[in-house]
């Protein structure tokens, strides 16, 4: 082989330059590189993790897990991603369940229903999630004071502080309800395959849902009165300044929440109600000739075939939903950012700290999109 | 065309390798007599300690020390490129070399003195953390305070000295950390929480702003201690000699009685008092030994008076914040404001 042959021959030729090139991006990547870390040495910016070890002294209204003003750094960023994703899981929930029915009741022939989810729709997506976030704090800030709190036969109470709930006390054999309620589910599956497999066969459907949701529910229901209520509950009740004992959920949360399922449920409602019209409309007919009440064609026929459409997009309004939760921050909400504010300005390290957030909402992103591509494999067409 | 690439990804290179040059840590006067403007790091907006006038100039207790420096070192107090900064970007500004100097009512403490890297040049501001509460709570103390919902303006080390306090006293608390003000206050006013709690200077303007004050006490318990006051790079001493005596001479200056009235009648020649002489450069060197004009004293008192006249103007008892002098009086009249002497 001739040199020459590396600018004559135009293969050759093209690798040399896909090569040269490649080294010179490596450079240029190393070059940055190297002079960032150099630049924040000398800046003096960057002194690493070891912060995370030192005590964080300030204390977190909303808790997972246990943690006080002793605790670490690095143990307040854990108790605010878990917040994080405590209202980003319920967030998304709420969000999935608003934008299905939206979108349906949106497709609706009432007209006065239409128009009503219409109008939901526009103004809620219209208006900038910061302010609808600030409003629902508001109204929640409106409830009636501690003083004056509106109580559920003194077990159940609200107020501007939150909504308190009496919690479970567990006591001997409350395993043993747990276990029934495993067995319950277990059961389910069992009689939901038999279900199908004699549906595959017959042709004769069996209603599972009612039947699951009896086992369920009853079966845990029937141990818990049998071993005379080994859980028991433990009220609220009211202090000096706020009531006492039981679990709050906190007005920041509720506000959060409520804005953030709402925000993106118009979003989803728009995306479910475009899946549904890509469906054609032969198959809705079909189904309607083959005696399918519309109830069912809707959730045997259109949904099944609308997913597909659906779950790429939705993807993407759950990958929002979770990071406009770092709006918390304006309300209060002790999420990640609020704690990582925190953290940041008392230690110092800022880039550590954001370096942080873009991991945690990094990670958290890439498992919502690896979950939800599993799931769209799984619904997609098979073509046979 | 590859050609063509590599031609741009060479030139590309060579302008990253030159903006990859970190800022040279040669002398901060020097840097700041080229570029003819001394670069200051404020607050984006806290009434009294940086806001805008109605000209649109940028004013204020925490201000006018940059503009005293300004004066002291170009000899023009408008020769100033205000950066505005977070409580998050304050620290990395400083860091990076941004800004020259730091005058955001920022706590000294340990932990930004020596592991950030910086020089603290003085107290500028005594606070302290304390609470507020109505009165209806029938609590005379915040030491009363155990089951209560504390709302707290974050961004300070608010969150930590009320974690101390609680610690110490065993209180047990529902902690409601507020980013801005404006919300803290709203969420207070509603009663989502029974008492707030932030830096005194700012308790009492919050309460002044109430339309019901009078149904609201400001507790006795002072929690922290919060000496505010600018502060710059570490490694560069003469920069900070120099901040650190502008400072100094603002304070001496309302000890000696020289105002922005006759601060340029006393540098005319040489008064009575030998100290006044020493400090606005008729009598010594002192100047030079800073690396400054023989006059820059005079510059930085003629900019906006002495610390008497600056804490009047902005923040004193005749403004909307109405703050006492307490902790910040000269020492000779009860407070602990004491500069070193001029020699």
């Amino acid at each position: 082989m001739r040199v020459s042959r590396l600018w004559t021959d135009a293969r050759a030729r093209g690798l040399v330059f896909q090569v040269l090139l490649l080294l010179g991006l490596a450079f240029v990547i190393a070059v940055i590189v190297v002079n960032t870390t150099e630049n924040l040495q000398r800046a003096g910016l960057a002194s690493g993790y070891g912060f995370l070890f030192d005590t964080a002294a300030f204390d977190i209204n909303q808790r997972l897990i246990e943690y006080d003003s002793t605790s670490s750094y690095g143990r307040a960023f854990v108790v605010g991603g878990l917040n994080t994703i405590l209202v980003a899981v319920l967030g998304i929930i709420a969000a999935t369940g608003i934008g299905f029915i939206a979108g349906v009741l949106r497709l609706s022939n009432n007209y006065l229903i239409s128009r009503i989810v219409a109008v939901y729709v526009e103004f809620t997506r219209n208006v900038p999630l910061l302010l609808q976030i600030i409003f629902w704090w508001i109204i929640m800030l409106t409830l009636p004071r501690v003083r004056d709190s509106i109580s559920i036969g003194e077990t159940v109470f609200l107020n501007n502080r939150g909504i308190r709930i009496p919690s479970p006390v567990f006591e001997n054999g409350s395993s043993i309800i747990f276990l029934a309620i495993a067995a319950g589910l277990i059961g389910t599956i069992i009689v939901a395959r038999w279900a199908r497999a004699r549906q595959d066969a017959t042709g004769q459907r069996f209603p599972v849902g009612w039947v699951g949701l009896t086992v369920v529910v009853g079966l845990p229901l029937a141990v818990y009165f049998l071993l005379g209520r080994p859980i028991g509950l433990e009220a609220p009740v009211r202090g000096t300044f706020n009531l006492k004992g039981g679990g709050n959920v906190t007005p920041e949360l509720t506000a959060l929440w409520l804005a953030l399922s709402t925000y993106t449920g118009a979003f989803i409602s728009e995306i479910v109600r475009a899946g549904i019209l890509s469906v054609s409309k032969g198959q809705t007919e079909a189904a309607g000739a083959l005696g399918f009440r519309p109830g069912l064609t809707m959730r045997l026929i259109t949904l099944p075939q609308a997913l597909r459409v659906i779950i790429p997009p939705l993807t993407s309004q759950y990958l929002n939903l979770t990071k406009n939760s770092s709006l918390a921050v304006a309300i209060g909400y002790q999420d990640l950012v609020s704690i990582g504010d925190t953290i940041l300005n008392q230690s110092g390290q800022a880039l550590e700290v954001i370096s942080i957030y873009m991991i945690v909402y990094l990670s958290l992103s890439l498992i919502t999109s690896a979950f939800m591509n599993w799931y769209n494999a799984r619904i997609a067409l098979v073509e046979r | 065309m590859r050609l063509k690439i590599l031609a741009h990804a060479a030139v590309v290179t060579g302008m990253l390798v030159m903006v990859g040059t970190a800022p040279s840590q040669s002398a901060t006067l020097d840097d700041v007599r080229a570029a003819g403007e001394l670069k200051c790091g404020i607050n984006t907006g806290l009434a009294g300690f940086a806001h805008t006038d109605d000209q649109g100039n940028w004013t204020g207790f925490d201000v006018a020390y940059c503009r005293a420096l300004a004066a002291a070192v170009l000899g023009d107090s408008s020769k100033i490129k205000f950066v505005h900064l977070t409580g998050k970007t304050r620290f990395p500004a400083l860091q990076s070399g941004e800004i020259d100097v730091l005058s955001r009512n920022t706590t000294w403490t340990l932990s930004r003195d020596v592991d950030l890297g910086f020089t603290f040049i003085g107290v500028n501001y005594y606070d302290g953390q304390g609470f507020i509460g109505r009165k209806s709570l029938g609590v005379m103390s915040a030491k009363e305070l155990s089951g209560a919902s504390i709302c707290i303006q974050t961004g300070t080390t608010t969150e930590l000295n009320l974690a101390d306090f609680a610690r110490t006293n065993n209180i047990d608390y529902e902690p409601v950390p507020i980013e801005t003000n404006a919300e803290a206050r709203a969420a207070y006013e509603a009663e989502r929480c029974d008492v707030y709690t932030t830096d005194a200077s700012g308790l009492a303007a919050t309460k002044a702003t109430f339309e019901d004050a009078d149904q609201h006490m400001v507790y006795p318990e002072i929690v922290s201690k919060e000496p505010l006051g600018p502060l710059v790079r570490q490694g560069d001493d003469q920069w900070a000699d120099i901040a650190r005596w502008v400072l100094n001479a603002l304070i001496i200056a309302e000890e000696l009685g020289v105002t922005q009235a006759n601060v340029e009648e006393m540098a005319a020649g040489k008064t009575d008092n030998p100290e006044v002489n020493r400090m606005l450069g008729t009598e010594g060197s002192y100047g030079e030994m800073l690396g400054l004009d023989a006059r820059w004293a005079v510059q930085a008192i003629a900019a906006e008076g002495n610390y008497a006249e600056i804490f009047d103007r902005y923040i004193g008892p005749d403004t909307k914040l109405g703050l006492g002098r307490g902790l910040n009086a000269l020492y000779k009249d009860g407070g602990i404001l004491y500069a070193p002497p001029f020699r």
